[in-house]
């Protein structure tokens, strides 16, 4: 759904030591990223950050390895 | 967490996990002696009666609460005023977002109602039928607005708006129109368009299912006592007190360190308890706060059906295509669910669960799945039992059944011709890790089951496979060492199925004892550690993890005791099997309660504690099958046979497990022939009772044969996994390609009642 904000592409590389930065350095290639995954300064409500496939708990805070693989999906909760 | 002395795949030497004691919880359950949400009673108690609109759709236009607080017997009305109007915020809590004017306004309606039974005001009073008469004395003015209960009214551009500021939440460009679609999101994976090009057959269809509520037998209940000194406490039923204490502090502005929690056994709950959202706490609270007394409060059933919050009907459409030799080429979905009366998906994740997972069992290379939250003039929609993936698994396997059917093929063998293997992506972009798929699906191919020939008219036997995936999230456990060699252990966790034993089960393994020698209890938000909600099918994962730290942590300190006394260094001591032994010297021996006998000289008590976080839990596939037999002249379903197969990781409580299976199976049942919410055009609900909406009883079903997996689950050092929630997710798929294999026809929308089913046939 972002991919005409990252000109078709489904996989982009952005560089970061957290989740923040990330998106940081997503919104300086692709602007308007941001506005997308953010609201009121965190997480906009609804999407989680998952890291190596694994759930990202500290959300922007989250470290981010130099290889990682960072998905933004729908968030996975109750039951 | 040390893994020392515990390994996990092909283990045989358990002593305690995989045996089938006694429960903890069921002598005082079965006798009548336990204390559930209703049974708190205080001295000076009040009782509290909320005042709910008659409307499905309406502006308040005034609450004149005079009359009513001025009856006898009455001590206290709250309104929304006496909520502090919060601004449109989030917050999260146990990882879900909650939006907190949205909760305001579903405990009491400030502008507007939304469901015929929405809040607007409550009493509290000297008896509940004071509190009763009191209540209708509140004078509420409307004005009526149209309804809207159907997903597909609801997206119209002439629907009428349930909110006027809602716009649509997307990763997609925002869109600047206020809408009743709360939520689009979309999974894409490869090229569905090339997909379905290769593909040479293709099957597409549109499916319904019905709001569905968990059908908890226990009501809501709660009982609040606001005190003098500030404190509050609150007894209650609930999934999760440490998500409600948090909730409370946030709602009232009042510290979460004079705010008290404490869970009450629980009546059922399957999702429709989470403490996400709260119906009487916040209010109960209020009003004890006003009167200066208890206040109890206990939802009638039609205040349940109508007021708590079931799990989403949806309008579902799927399309599937394969090659000739049966290898499934791509998929397609577009899922619309009802959100209720405010917007569900991204505070309940079933928009993440069905997306990801509705397709989760087969390895498709290209696929897309579009979902939408819609909000609609019911009650606000919650999680059941793996929620979101019980509705879309219906399309699901239908598709997979008739390509089977078209391809010839037997549907086991398709499935596996297709089967998910460690490492195979999902339609989200994750991997599944660890799993058992296969190993499910050949199970149910070699039962006697599905082996057994299936003789007579109208009858037919359906297939259908599921998935869900899991969860971990923060539990804490403590276990303290008494004089005589017995432990107790405390745990953050609510024990809805039997996790206090499964939990204790596993504590016992590592510390050597008999599981008689551990008190295993629920603690309540000052006695323990934040521990989530139950729910995720996490408990017996997560918290038993807690449980084996706690344990570990008691052992390394015993390990210290015992080298006390023996005048050697810890490293000379080993513990195996509850007894401690030192080769330094002479060889010597003690049990833990020889040791436990001696803790005052050695230094004092001796607590573990366990504070975990685990991730990378496993997820579990079930696969079902069903017999039935279909009444040509009335179209009724008997179910003939019925068995579930499942990987179960390792299963600690084989009974509690088999038990899951056959109480997740008997709801799908449930879902797939009986269960649903019936409105008329005005949007009020004609069925909230039991006698209107049928559950299944005893006479209904036969007895479910389980048939249990055990793959080890990853990341748990005896290989637990959830076993809960994927019982529910096949048994409507299943029972509809029964009756297509019965009666020649697909029957798409839910429940599958006589009546759809002689309509499909072109009886009636």
């Amino acid at each position: 759904m972002m991919r005409a904000l990252t000109a078709g592409q489904d996989r982009v590389r952005a560089s970061g030591a957290t989740v923040a930065e990330v998106i940081d350095a997503l919104e300086t290639d692709h602007p308007g990223i941001k506005e997308r995954l953010l609201a009121q300064g965190q997480l906009a409500p609804g999407i989680m950050v998952t890291i190596d496939c694994q759930c990202a708990l500290r959300g922007l805070q989250e470290q981010v390895g130099v290889e990682s693989e960072v998905r933004f999906l729908p968030v996975m909760a109750g039951g | 967490m040390n893994k020392d002395k515990l390994s996990t795949a092909g283990r045989t030497d358990y002593q305690v996990v995989g045996t089938r004691p006694p429960r903890h919880d069921a002598p005082d359950k079965l006798t009548g002696r336990a204390l559930f949400g209703p049974d708190t009673n205080l001295p000076g108690m009040l009782y509290g009666k909320m005042v709910r609109s008659p409307h499905a759709h309406a502006r308040l236009r005034s609450i004149d609460t005079r009359h009513a607080a001025s009856y006898p017997g009455v001590y206290a009305v709250v309104t929304a005023q006496d909520l502090q109007l919060t601004e449109e915020s989030n917050s999260t809590l146990d990882e879900s977002a909650v939006n907190f004017k949205y909760l305001h306004e579903n405990m009491l309606a400030r502008e507007k109602v939304l469901y015929v039974g929405h809040p607007v005001a409550a009493v509290a009073a000297s008896s509940p039928h004071v509190a009763e008469e009191a209540a209708k004395l509140v004078e509420v003015q409307y004005d009526v607005l149209p309804a809207v209960t159907d997903v597909r009214a609801a997206m119209k551009p002439d629907a009428p708006l349930l909110h006027d500021r809602l716009i649509t939440q997307s990763l997609s460009k925002p869109s600047q129109r206020p809408s009743n679609i709360a939520s689009h999101f979309q999974h894409l994976k490869g090229d569905p368009s090339q997909g379905f090009a290769r593909a040479e057959v293709i099957v597409e269809r549109e499916f319904t299912t019905s709001t569905v509520h968990q059908g908890y037998i226990e009501p809501h209940a709660c009982t609040a006592w606001w005190g003098l000194d500030g404190n509050l406490t609150v007894w209650t039923s609930t999934q999760g007190a440490f998500g409600m204490r948090d909730q409370l502090a946030k709602l009232l502005s009042h510290p979460m360190s004079r705010i008290r929690v404490i869970p009450m056994e629980v009546g059922g709950a399957f999702g429709g308890k989470l403490p996400i959202y709260i119906f009487l706490e916040a209010v109960a609270a209020l009003l004890s706060r006003k009167a200066n007394r208890p206040v109890k409060m206990t939802m009638t059933r039609a205040e349940v059906f109508l007021a708590t919050n079931p799990t989403s009907g949806a309008y579902l459409k799927a399309k599937m295509g394969v090659t000739r030799e049966g290898r499934i080429t791509a998929a397609q979905a577009e899922l619309y669910f009802e959100a209720g009366a405010y917007p569900s998906a991204h505070v309940i994740g079933y928009f993440g669960f069905a997306m990801a997972f509705m397709f989760a069992p087969y390895d498709i290379p290209h696929g897309q799945v579009d979902a939408y939250d819609v909000v609609v003039n019911k009650p606000r929609t919650a999680a059941y039992r793996a929620p979101g993936v019980t509705q879309v698994n219906f399309p699901a396997e239908q598709l997979i059944d008739e390509l089977a059917v078209k391809l010839g093929m037997d549907p086991i063998a398709f499935r596996l011709k297709n089967v998910v293997r460690e490492g195979t992506e999902l339609m989200n972009g994750t991997t599944h890790g660890s799993i058992g798929a296969e190993e499910v699906l050949r199970a149910a191919q070699s039962s006697a089951h599905y082996g057994s020939p299936l003789h007579g008219p109208h009858r037919g036997r359906g297939v259908a496979h599921g998935y869900w995936g899991n969860w971990g999230a923060r539990s804490c456990c403590t276990i303290s060492v008494n004089g005589d060699g017995t432990v107790s252990l405390v745990s953050g966790s609510i024990d809805l199925s039997g996790t206090r034993t499964t939990v204790a089960m596993q504590a016992a393994e590592v510390l050597g004892l008999s599981l008689d020698r551990i008190k295993s209890s629920v603690g309540d938000t000052d006695s323990i550690g934040y521990t989530e909600m139950s729910g995720g099918s996490r408990t017996t994962f997560a918290t038993g993890i807690a449980a084996i730290t706690a344990a570990q942590d008691v052992v390394a300190q015993m390990r210290g005791r015992a080298a006390l006394l023996w005048g050697v260094e810890v490293r000379d001591v080993s513990f195996e099997r509850g007894v401690f032994t030192t080769q330094r010297g002479s060889e010597q021996q003690m049990t833990f309660s020889e040791v436990a006998g001696r803790l005052a000289e050695t230094g004092g008590a001796v607590t573990g504690t366990g504070n975990v976080d685990p991730q990378g839990w496993g997820g579990v596939f079930g696969t079902h099958i069903v017999d039935v037999q279909v009444d040509p002249e009335t179209g009724k379903v008997d179910i003939l046979r019925y068995t579930a197969v499942q990987d179960v990781g390792k299963a600690v409580h084989p009974g509690y497990v088999e038990g899951q299976m056959q109480g997740g199976a008997v709801q799908g049942i449930g879902w797939g022939l009986y269960e649903g919410y019936q409105y008329n055009t005005r949007g009020d609900m004609l069925n909230p009772g039991f006698l209107g909406y049928k559950i299944p009883t005893a006479p209904d079903v036969p007895m479910i044969e389980t048939i249990m997996v055990e793959v080890p689950g990853p990341n748990h050092p005896f290989g637990v996994r959830g076993v809960g929630e994927v019982p529910i997710v096949p048994p409507p798929a299943a029972l509809a390609n029964a009756i297509y294999r019965a009666t020649g026809v697909r029957v798409t929308d839910l429940p599958m009642t006589p009546v759809r089913i002689l309509e499909a046939m072109g009886v009636i």
